[in-house]
């Protein structure tokens, strides 16, 4: 299966901690390839997809950041008008509801990914099965 | 020598209650006829000494607080004339003045005789060295100590607080047995002794030592008794009920025994007033039993316990108190309710996803906030879950307390960690 993995930090809303969170990963040389950022009154979660998730995981847990790591799809779009229309149409005549999504310029102007955290990633799957769709391959970004 | 006061400390419960009542009585009597302030405010409660039939009725009569201290003060609460008072001690109070306790040459003789009792049931005796690190002063902690030993025949070296460096020479050449000493005190004593390459087992003659005036986990007497390899006894006490000597450890260590023929103990709803039974835990109140120069009359110790009333296997009758959980002097008042730190912290620790600690920060009369930190180990990435979480603290709150607070929730690690007694209430209101 297709899963890739989102890494989920939770920071408190104050100067600094985006920063904090980046240098540990800018020194352990990790690739940042798709982030995003909820907040909420005092405090937020950021996202990242990273090459290698389990590296940046292991090391922000090991640095004293509250994290987690979650599954994810990536589900390709054409990077021009009416890309991100095409797919999100599919999953909402699905009834797949997005907990979280962000996006993977795989290469611009020509291939995205959006890259969304659904209650029940394999169910989602198997739903999407049949669709006309491409699922963003692990293997890939590495 | 297993007992000081063999008859007194085993006496048979009923004949203890039966002690109780005859000198409740005795002390109402005394502080009606000569205290105005006691008059007054029985009165007040519409009550008068002989309405005080049974034990229970203890309940009808009015409390004492810090500020009754106040009243007439300093010698508003004294039954006896000036002449007849040998010692002052005092303890801080709130108000800028401290709070004076005076005590007769009886009243210092019998807190003596308490710490007698206290130190044979932790089985000091005649020979041992006690090394008495308190301070000595207007404080009491030291002096009652330094009596009560004497009167054992125990060996007393009167050292004082500081200079670790002497404390740890007067161990080594005086052979000294015993230590009283606060915990954070012990806890750097025992530190300086291992950086100078000192084996306590091998090089002091260390047994035991008596630890109190600040509170402490179980997990640093564990960590001290670990050190220096002793015994170490929780001992509990106030300047307002002659000092150390109020409740202590004995042998088995698992509570503190309060000499029921010298206090009175009752447990209380701290907001309510309201006597709670045996085993829930509230404020403990006092009364003193066989004081002269001022006895005090259910006088509100602020302290949080509860009794344990099954017998102890020391096979003495007078019931046990648990360590001291905190103090009920940390509520605060938002919105004009009473608020007890407690209330927040059973509301934090029944909700998954919070960790243990937190901080209760107060900018204004009509507004608390609550910092709590989020436990590492359950955040799952979801924003939703931490926003339900929050909504579900303030809510929790809200209906414990009334009052709505304002959540704020931390990464782990970002509030200072508790070391001793914990600061919950970080209070920055100015008027």
């Amino acid at each position: 299966m297709n899963k890739v993995y989102m890494i989920s930090v939770f920071a408190e809303n104050k100067p600094g901690r985006l920063e904090r969170i980046t240098k540990v990963l800018t020194e352990a040389n990790i690739n940042i390839l798709a982030f995003s950022i909820t907040s909420t009154n005092g405090f937020g979660v950021i996202k990242f997809m990273v090459n290698k998730w389990k590296e940046a995981f292991d090391l922000l847990k090991e640095r004293g950041f509250t994290v987690s790591l979650n599954e994810a799809i990536g589900i390709e779009m054409k990077d021009q008008p009416g890309g991100l229309y095409e797919v999100v149409k599919i999953l909402s005549s699905k009834g797949i509801n997005i907990e979280s999504a962000s996006v993977y310029v795989a290469e611009t102007r020509k291939r995205a990914y959006l890259i969304v955290e659904i209650e029940d990633t394999a169910k989602a799957m198997d739903i999407l099965k049949g669709e006309n769709l491409k699922f963003l391959n692990p293997e890939e970004i590495k | 020598m297993r007992f000081w006061d063999e008859e007194t400390e085993t006496l048979e419960k009923q004949k203890l209650r039966e002690l109780q009542l005859e000198r409740l009585r005795k002390t109402l009597r005394r502080i009606y006829q000569k205290v105005p302030h006691y008059r007054t405010k029985f009165q007040q409660a519409n009550v008068k000494p002989e309405d005080i039939k049974h034990i229970e009725d203890v309940n009808k009569l009015p409390f004492t607080t810090k500020e009754d201290l106040y009243v007439d003060y300093p010698f508003g609460l004294v039954t006896l004339p000036l002449d007849k008072l040998i010692r002052l001690h005092t303890s801080s109070g709130t108000t800028g003045k401290p709070k004076a306790i005076f005590f007769s040459k009886k009243d210092i003789n019998n807190s003596a005789e308490l710490i007698a009792r206290c130190l044979v049931m932790t089985g000091a005796q005649r020979g041992d060295i006690l090394q008495n690190s308190m301070t000595y002063g207007l404080f009491t902690g030291a002096f009652v100590m330094h009596y009560g030993a004497e009167k054992v025949g125990i060996l007393v070296i009167p050292a004082g607080p500081g200079n670790t460096e002497r404390q740890i020479n007067l161990m080594k050449d005086f052979g000294t047995t015993m230590l009283h000493i606060t915990p954070s005190y012990a806890l750097y004593m025992a530190s300086v002794i291992y950086d100078k390459g000192i084996d306590p087992r091998r090089d002091l003659k260390l047994k035991r030592a008596y630890l109190g005036a600040e509170p402490y986990s179980e997990e640093t007497r564990k960590k001290i008794e670990d050190m220096l390899g002793i015994d170490i006894y929780n001992c509990y006490g106030l300047t307002e009920m002659n000092g150390p000597g109020v409740g202590f450890e004995c042998k088995y260590k698992a509570g503190l025994h309060i000499w029921e023929d010298n206090f009175l103990m009752e447990i209380i709803n701290p907001d309510t007033g309201e006597p709670l039974p045996d085993g829930e835990i509230g404020e403990l109140v006092l009364t003193t039993l066989n004081r002269e120069a001022m006895p005090l009359v259910r006088y509100r110790t602020r302290d949080l316990t509860r009794i344990i009333s099954e017998s102890c296997k020391c096979g003495r009758t007078h019931k046990r108190i648990s360590r001291i959980l905190g103090r009920s002097d940390d509520m605060f008042i938002v919105k004009g309710v009473n608020i007890f730190p407690q209330q927040i912290e059973q509301v934090l620790m029944s909700i998954k996803g919070v960790a243990q600690n937190y901080q209760i920060v107060l900018e204004s009369y009509d507004e608390m906030t609550v910092k709590v930190e989020i436990d590492r180990e359950l955040f799952d990435g979801r924003i939703e879950k931490l926003v339900r979480m929050k909504e579900e603290i303030v809510d929790k709150i809200r209906s414990t307390t009334m009052v709505k607070p304002k959540v704020e929730l931390l990464e782990p690690g970002t509030l200072p960690i508790s070391e001793g007694k914990a600061k919950r209430v970080i209070d920055n209101r100015t008027i």
